[in-house]
């Protein structure tokens, strides 16, 4: 099938990933892309680092210069939203009534933060997902508040380490044994709590949070399962996120944790999707959906692929980073609580380390902490699946 | 082909390293890229694209002359 006009709807790192890749292979039709946000593409991981800690200004995350976008030859409609999508119709409905026909999609539409169940509106009370929060929360961290965070994922742990730093009393409150266990296991988060803690964070794993006090409809509090209360002046809410896939719902289009697509990143003829929204079937992982920076840039381009007609089964070895303080640390593959652990290199103290993870006697995925060089060469394990170290070998070097 | 490694946005990924080997290197004390080789040869440039295109951090430009 050859296609004339191509829509991406999310104008963030997958969708001008996905576009550029169309343009660069050889897709000399009509390319229009939809973005929600005003603001020209931009990179997201800095905003709970450098953006926050206001280090860097906005115009430093800026994905592409101006004359790059402008190579581009593309319609932008920034500051529309998509609302609804007609497979069969092939054509996507915007908030100000639009319809803009496709004969090829990219969904790129990426998460939303999640909300807590009692969440209202309350002054203090913050998210944190595209620029203009972050520059919110940015400017309330300025006076120096007592801050509690809720959720210890990435977000959350980033966030309240850039908080201490600039010398806020911090909570880390989290109903998980410990800071990114889901992410990282139970060895390696515990190493991220004494981190926090070391820092005088007051970290609350294994504790949920039933509501918040207020006064005058301004957060005070954050209330705790255990009865107890922890003043704030103010809260970042880091729960996690929820895929943006609700102008779908009644598309036709397979929807589930995320837009359901097969090994291709593909979800319907002709309609693919790429980064934290899509879901699909890794040929090593079964179905997941990765929510990291790095996936994003990789399946743009394989999602633009495929809308090509060059089909290859998506099959990247995952690979993520988070900055916390003066740490680093590394993963790829899918580190996951449930694997064996053991440190290949480095001390047990607090200093840098390498470790692997894996299932039945195969290594699966790798982390390092404050040691990237040794990163890439876990990688190269990971791929291999190599065989796990032998205790002897982990003991003398652990 | 003109490139430019923008240290601070670095993030340590090596993901250039493996794109490119011959022409980006990772410092041993922080992981930070740098260049092997300041004019990489034509038969390099795909690669280095790549490596670009690839960096998580956005930390690569390449220019073409």
């Amino acid at each position: 099938m050859t296609l004339s006009r191509i829509v991406v709807v999310g104008a963030s790192a997958a969708g001008l990933t996905a576009a550029e890749t169309l343009r660069r292979e050889g897709f000399t039709g009509r390319l229009t892309l939809i973005g929600e946000e005003q603001h020209p593409p931009y990179d997201r991981p800095p905003l709970s680092k450098q953006i926050l800690k206001g280090e860097w200004q906005p115009e430093r995350i800026a994905l592409r210069p101006a004359e790059a976008l402008d190579g581009l030859d593309a319609e932008w409609l920034l500051g529309r939203k998509a609302v609804s999508l007609d497979v069969a119709g092939r054509t996507i409905e915007l908030a100000d009534g639009v319809q803009v026909p496709f004969d090829g999609l990219v969904v790129a539409t990426g998460v939303r933060p999640r909300r807590l169940p009692f969440a209202r509106e309350l002054d203090g009370v913050h998210a944190l997902r595209d620029l203009e929060d972050a520059l919110k929360l940015r400017d309330s961290l300025r006076s120096v508040p007592s801050v509690v965070v809720i959720g210890a994922g990435f977000l959350g742990a980033e966030a309240a380490a850039v908080a201490r730093e600039l010398g806020c009393p911090v909570s880390l409150v989290d109903p998980l044994s410990a800071p990114m266990v889901r992410q990282l296991g139970g060895d390696v988060a515990s190493r991220v709590a004494s981190l926090h803690r070391a820092h005088g964070v007051d970290v609350r794993c294994d504790t949920g949070v039933t509501g918040f006090t207020e006064d005058r409809g301004r957060v005070a509090g954050v209330r705790l399962d255990d009865g107890s209360e922890i003043p704030a002046e103010v809260v970042l809410v880091a729960i996690g996120s929820v895929p943006a896939v609700e102008w779908l719902r009644d598309s036709g289009l397979p929807v589930g944790d995320g837009v359901l697509c097969d090994e291709f990143c593909e979800a319907a003829p002709g309609i693919v999707a790429a980064g934290d929204v899509a879901s699909w079937v890794h040929p090593d992982h079964g179905r997941i959906r990765v929510e990291h920076r790095m996936n994003a840039t990789e399946q743009g381009m394989a999602a633009a692929r495929t809308l090509l007609g060059r089909r290859l089964p998506f099959a990247p070895v995952p690979y993520f980073w988070t900055d916390q303080y003066d740490v680093k640390i590394q993963a790829y593959g899918r580190p996951c609580a449930d694997a064996d652990f053991t440190v290949v290199s480095g001390g047990p103290d607090g200093g840098p380390f390498a470790g692997v993870y894996g299932q039945n006697g195969r290594i699966t995925a790798g982390v390092t902490w404050n040691m990237p060089r040794e990163a890439r060469a876990l990688r190269a394990q990971v791929i291999e699946r190599a065989p796990w170290p032998r205790p002897a070998a982990a003991a003398a070097n652990g | 082909m003109k490139i430019h490694i923008d240290e601070a946005k670095c993030v340590g990924g090596g993901q250039c390293v493996v794109a490119a080997p011959e022409v980006f290197d990772q410092r041993d004390e922080d992981g930070v890229a740098f260049l092997l080789m300041e004019n990489p040869g034509s038969e390099l440039h795909a690669s280095v694209q790549e490596a670009a295109l690839l960096c998580p951090a956005v930390a690569i430009a390449v220019a073409e002359r």
